[in-house]
């Protein structure tokens, strides 16, 4: 984990050029820092205390008792049990350790306490110094309203809309016209996209006033309606400010993350393909005039929606540093949560908006704890079992704050690291981003490796044309994992029958001199047969020195590698291309699951004999499923909206499950009389525990 | 059944025995002969009806000292053949004893199974099943209606889940014969040969000094939390590969076979998850066969220990696990393959004793920092021994027994180790104790108490 954090080649280098010359400046910082935070935030804000020779206090749950921010810090002191309110929320016990510490200053990381004005005014109160910007602005960036009428006021772009009372219908009308279509109309009250509709011409202004203002009335009890510019397929763009407390203030080049689910962000990259560097220009002025207007100091971002002919709207300013900082600080050289410290202190920039690069291309990939193939995440829990990250890779930094042997429970964010590649140009980091993807050991966990792989190889995405509905635009019908080209499939069924044939070589070698002696096989060719998905593929090996020779579908394929089966990642070399694949597992069924391409493959192998008998064998009964409610994931149950004997129809809600701050609401698969309910509001369920029966 | 064995064994496939016996008992099948599995000699019988030929088959694996796989699908004896079928039977069973210990025997059950037959199965060492197929059952369900009167299907009287979950009479079983018999050639690499055979060392590709640093926070703060013993086995093994026995049965004890350094080792583990790990009838007789077979193949045997004590209540007393707990400690005490135990955690009371301490001869026995070894929990015994009055010894009773020294002080415990190099440890003892030698006392045979 030490050394996971920046790759040489990356950070450190362009760092250490400002860093050496700042030896000393850095001695008059903090003596002391306290994070207020856990997982891997707290882990790279650790990383740069000790760079500047800051002692570092920790603060930790009692089930992160263990965790790696925890070993990291100088000191860790236990705020609470495991629930967040109790632990990294509860202000009482965090200004506790903060006296008890004598820390002088407090990085809050992002999330938590980060944008939490009365956290950062008790620490005034007691002279603690918050790393990031005063209470004033933290206040007026965190209201929607007044952020938006200070944004106007600096002359930022915001997107066109009317937010109030509005009359009847005609007038609702008239304002959509006024906007432009289309509009969006929805209850003022009414949070994220909830109740949200587009209008594209007046009789749909009408009808979305209709329903959104008795909606407001119904389930807000407040007439106030907003109608807004809707803008078509947009990008989300955001650009890092950076300001001192001396009124100067730069912009640090954008990110774009676009590439969203539930608008949480997935992937991750600086600079954005779309922007010239005229919008770049003044999509940074603008934001540098935003951070002026509200005096900002520190690290923040603006967040902008860009539209398809590059106009762009504020959507809101984050007063903290963000998860994506770091492809910002790769493409820059700088280290945000250095000058967020030094800022914090008291000094002023020490960089010139001139001085702000773009060097080269840095993506991020947010590796979760979920299943991908459940609405594109559902989050996973479990302890990681094996876990290596890829550091082996050149120009890789992985941000993490777990190792092999860590849990990842139902209390906190499900992600395991941020994966940043970095190249001299975005093929080159997409490239890194490709291998360091393959070459990324996490068992025991369910990840999403696989989406995040196929993104960033996606002709939509390399060629730039994403905006925030890629996800269901790409994969309308869900993510189904990567689906394989007749020649990929030829290697995965090649790379499976010689995993089983190398395993059986192996087998037949022992040690020593037996009594008995051991009759050794001459064979060196199998005839095979391998069950992928719902087809079964007759393969042919034969060794044919170190090599193994495949002939599948009447294609010859040379497979080399080295067969090492206790390794994680395998390389082979099929045909000349090398593949880095993992086998997650195996059984004495011929049973296998293959990590290739990022997808994770059941396949069986047998010998052609047993698969011939195979056909003898009796099916099993599957269970029926549409009679029994299985919790899809790990989770608390928060309710049960039906008890025994009950009728529910299908798709009628029968019980909540939450997990990971999402609640998901269970449903009937058919109609039928509620049999037995197995949960009650409270439960902690496993993924695949039985919820209700149905008769 | 004659195309499994074809599959089944890949060499030199010769059938002896059959000339005589056709003429006598024409149209029955049972195939016996011997082959080679992973090149290592194996005698195989296979039979649908019982019948007495293949005790030749076990007589010469007696001899050259090869492993007996049988493959049972038996009605039971042959109403029709009276007393004659009997007395095959009894052939067999003799056989059965007569190798055991001598060689491993292992039954596979692949069809029903009934009558005086399922004794042949559970005389040898290992039985296993085909789940939804296979049946053992001493009467079947006609029977049992017309004597008790009970309602009960074969599958509920006899089937796969019954005997590997509740009875206890098979050690594993399988979805399909194939599956069954594949899983078999697997099973088959970890044992050797006969009782003159040390334990098979494979090509291992998993490096013995691996560390495993994840074991260093495995074990929970609070001393009452569970965790899976599985978790830690697996982590220690080679490649993570732990063929378990018994996987469904007394599950608060784990036993299975994996390999260290491409050697087989026997592993036996308390299972926090279950009932805390707690020693019970079941899980000492389980654990206590095991240890057995291990001793009597030369399987040096390793030890998890986290056991606090053995199950109290009437349930238990009256169903003997006095007599039924000191089957495990004899086992372990007779033992003298190479035995490494590890306490993890609680090493409590008697089951302390048990669980191949130091005093019943472990050549290794390491600690965990987290290891307490106490007579008792430290709250249980503050009660006891200040009855009634208050007290805040429980702190002082932790302070002092609630870990490894007071253990470790008097050489109960031979180190107290970093979690993550037990993998190491075990190895290079391994490699040491691979030329142990130690005997019992001469005896006609022990007296374990049964």
């Amino acid at each position: 984990v030490a050394g996971s954090w920046v790759n040489q080649c990356l950070l450190e280098v362009e760092v250490k050029g400002v860093c050496v010359s700042e030896g000393r400046e850095t001695c008059n910082t903090f003596e002391k820092l306290l994070i207020a935070n856990r997982g891997e935030i707290a882990c790279r804000v650790i990383k740069t205390c000790k760079k500047m020779g800051i002692k570092t206090v920790a603060i930790h749950s009692d089930v992160d008792a263990n965790a790696v921010h925890v070993k990291m810090a100088d000191e860790a002191v236990c705020v609470g049990p495991a629930p967040t309110s109790k632990s990294y929320l509860n202000m009482d016990a965090i200004m506790e350790v903060i006296k008890k510490t004598r820390a002088q200053a407090v990085h809050p990381g992002y999330g938590f306490l980060s944008e939490n004005k009365e956290f950062a005014r008790r620490l005034a109160a007691e002279g603690v110094t918050f790393i990031g910007p005063d209470t004033h602005a933290i206040q007026a960036m965190g209201d929607k309203i007044e952020s938006k009428l200070l944004a106007k006021n600096a002359k930022v772009n915001t997107i066109p809309g009317f937010d109030g009372v509005v009359k009847d219908a005609d007038e609702a009308v008239r304002i959509a016209r006024e906007i432009g279509y289309p509009v969006m109309i929805k209850a003022s009250a009414g949070g994220g996209g909830k109740g949200m509709r587009i209008a594209w011409d007046d009789e749909e202004t009408r009808e979305g006033f209709r329903f959104s203002s008795q909606e407001a009335a119904s389930s807000f009890g407040d007439d106030r309606l907003l109608i807004e510019k809707f803008i078509d397929n947009p990008r989300h763009i955001e650009i890092q400010v950076l300001a001192d407390k001396h009124g100067n203030a730069l912009w640090l080049n954008e990110r774009e993350c676009s590439i969203q689910r539930r608008n949480q962000k997935v992937v991750e990259e600086a600079p954005s393909t779309f922007l010239d560097s005229e919008t770049r220009r003044a999509m940074g002025e603008q934001a540098v005039a935003l951070a002026k207007a509200v005096k900002y100091s520190s690290a923040g971002t603006v967040e902008f929606l860009v539209d398809s002919s590059k106009n762009f709207y504020f959507l809101e300013m984050n007063t903290r540093l963000q998860v994506e900082h770091p492809v910002t600080e790769c493409i820059t050289g700088l280290d945000l949560v250095q000058e967020m410290i030094r800022v914090a202190k008291g000094y002023p920039l020490r960089h010139k908006q001139a001085d702000i690069p773009i060097n080269g291309w840095a993506v991020e990939c947010r590796v979760y704890a979920e299943d991908p193939y459940k609405s594109f995440g559902l989050p996973s829990i479990g302890k990681l079992s094996q876990y290596q990250e890829p550091l082996h890779v050149p120009s890789v930094r992985v941000d993490s704050g777990i190792e092999q042997g860590s849990d990842i429970s139902i209390y906190y964010d499900p992600m395991i690291s941020k994966l940043i590649t970095y190249g001299s140009n975005r093929a080159e980091a997409l490239r890194r981003m490709e291998e360091a993807l393959d070459n990324y050991v996490i068992r025991g966990v369910t990840h999403n490796i696989s989406l995040l792989r196929e993104v960033i190889i996606h002709p939509r995405f390399v060629q730039g044309d994403i905006s925030t509905k890629f996800l269901p635009e790409v994969y309308p019908d869900g993510f189904k994992g990567h689906q394989l080209t007749d020649h990929e499939r030829r290697e995965l069924l090649a790379t499976a029958a010689c995993l089983y044939v190398a395993e059986q070589l192996r087998s037949q070698r022992f040690l020593g001199t037996p009594r008995i002696p051991i009759a050794k096989s001459k064979r060196n060719s199998w005839e095979l047969s391998v069950h992928l998905g719902d087809g079964i593929y007759p393969v042919a090996v034969s060794k044919d020195g170190s090599s193994f020779s495949v002939e599948v579908d009447g294609m010859k394929l040379n497979v080399t590698s080295e067969w090492n089966l206790a390794l994680p990642l395998l390389s082979v070399t099929i045909d000349g291309t090398q593949r880095t694949v993992q086998r997650l597992s195996r059984d004495a069924s011929g049973k296998t699951s293959i990590q290739f391409l990022g997808t994770v493959y059941k396949l069986q192998v047998l010998t052609k004999a047993a698969a011939e008998l195979s056909k003898y064998m009796p099916e099993k009964a599957a269970e029926d499923t549409s009679s029994i409610l299985r919790s899809p994931m790990p989770g608390a149950v928060v309710a049960v909206s039906v008890k025994p004997g009950d009728m529910v129809s299908e798709g009628q809600e029968i019980c909540v499950i939450e997990a990971m701050k999402m609640q998901n609401s269970m449903i009937a698969a058919k109609t039928g009389k509620v049999k037995a309910v197995h949960c009650k509001a409270g439960d902690t369920v496993g993924e695949g525990d039985l919820l209700v029966e149905l008769e | 059944s004659f195309d499994e064995y074809d599959m089944f064994v890949e060499h030199r496939c010769s059938d002896f025995g059959m000339d005589s016996s056709k003429n006598k008992y024409p149209g029955d099948s049972v195939v016996t002969g011997r082959g080679r599995i992973n090149g290592r000699l194996a005698y195989v019988f296979s039979q649908v009806c019982f019948l007495s030929v293949h005790h030749q088959v076990m007589d010469q694996a007696a001899m050259v000292g090869a492993p007996v796989i049988g493959l049972n699908d038996s009605g039971g004896a042959r109403i029709q053949e009276g007393v004659e079928s009997l007395a095959g039977y009894a052939d067999i069973f003799l056989r059965n004893v007569l190798c055991s210990g001598l060689v491993p025997q292992i039954s596979l059950i692949m069809g029903p199974c009934a009558g005086g037959a399922v004794y042949s199965p559970a005389l040898t060492d290992f039985t296993f099943m085909v789940k939804d197929t296979s049946y053992l059952f001493i009467t079947g369900p006609d029977v049992v209606k017309s004597v008790t009167n009970e309602d009960v299907t074969q599958e509920q009287l006899g089937g796969a889940k019954t005997h590997t979950a509740v009875s206890g009479v098979a050690h594993r079983a399988f979805e399909n014969d194939i599956d069954a018999l594949l899983n078999l050639r697997e099973f088959f690499n970890y044992l050797p040969l006969s009782n003159r055979d040390p334990a098979p060392v494979c090509e291992c590709h998993d490096p013995s000094d691996r560390l495993v640093p994840e074991l260093d926070t495995v074990v929970p703060m609070e001393s009452t939390k569970a965790y899976d013993m599985l978790d830690i086995i697996r982590s220690i093994v080679d490649e993570r590969e732990f063929f378990e026995i018994m996987p469904s049965y007394a599950r608060n004890i784990v036993v299975g076979f994996a390999r260290m350094n491409g050697r087989t080792v026997g592993i036996v583990g308390n299972q926090p998850k279950v009932a805390s790990g707690c020693l019970d009838i079941n899980s000492s007789v389980k654990g206590a066969r095991f240890v057995r077979f291990c001793d009597a193949f030369n399987i040096p045997l390793i030890t998890f220990v986290d056991v606090p004590g053995f199950l109290p209540g009437t349930a238990q007393e009256y169903g003997g696990i006095i007599r039924h707990g000191a089957k495990l400690l004899f086992a372990f005490a007779e033992a003298t393959v190479p035995k490494i135990t590890v306490i993890t955690r609680k090493a409590y009371g008697g089951a302390y004793d048990v669980m191949s301490s130091k005093h019943l001869r472990g050549d290794a026995n390491y600690a965990w920092p987290t290891a307490e070894v106490a007579v008792m929990g430290a709250k249980g015994a503050v009660q006891i021994i200040f009855r009634g009055k208050e007290t805040d010894a429980e702190a002082e009773y932790v302070d002092k027994f609630a870990n490894p020294f007071p253990a470790a002080m008097r050489g109960f415990v031979d180190d107290i180790i970093q979690p993550s190099t037990t993998r190491m440890r075990i190895c290079h003892d391994l490699d040491v104790l691979a030329s142990k030698s130690q005997t019992n006392p001469w005896k006609k045979h022990a007296n374990i108490p049964l």
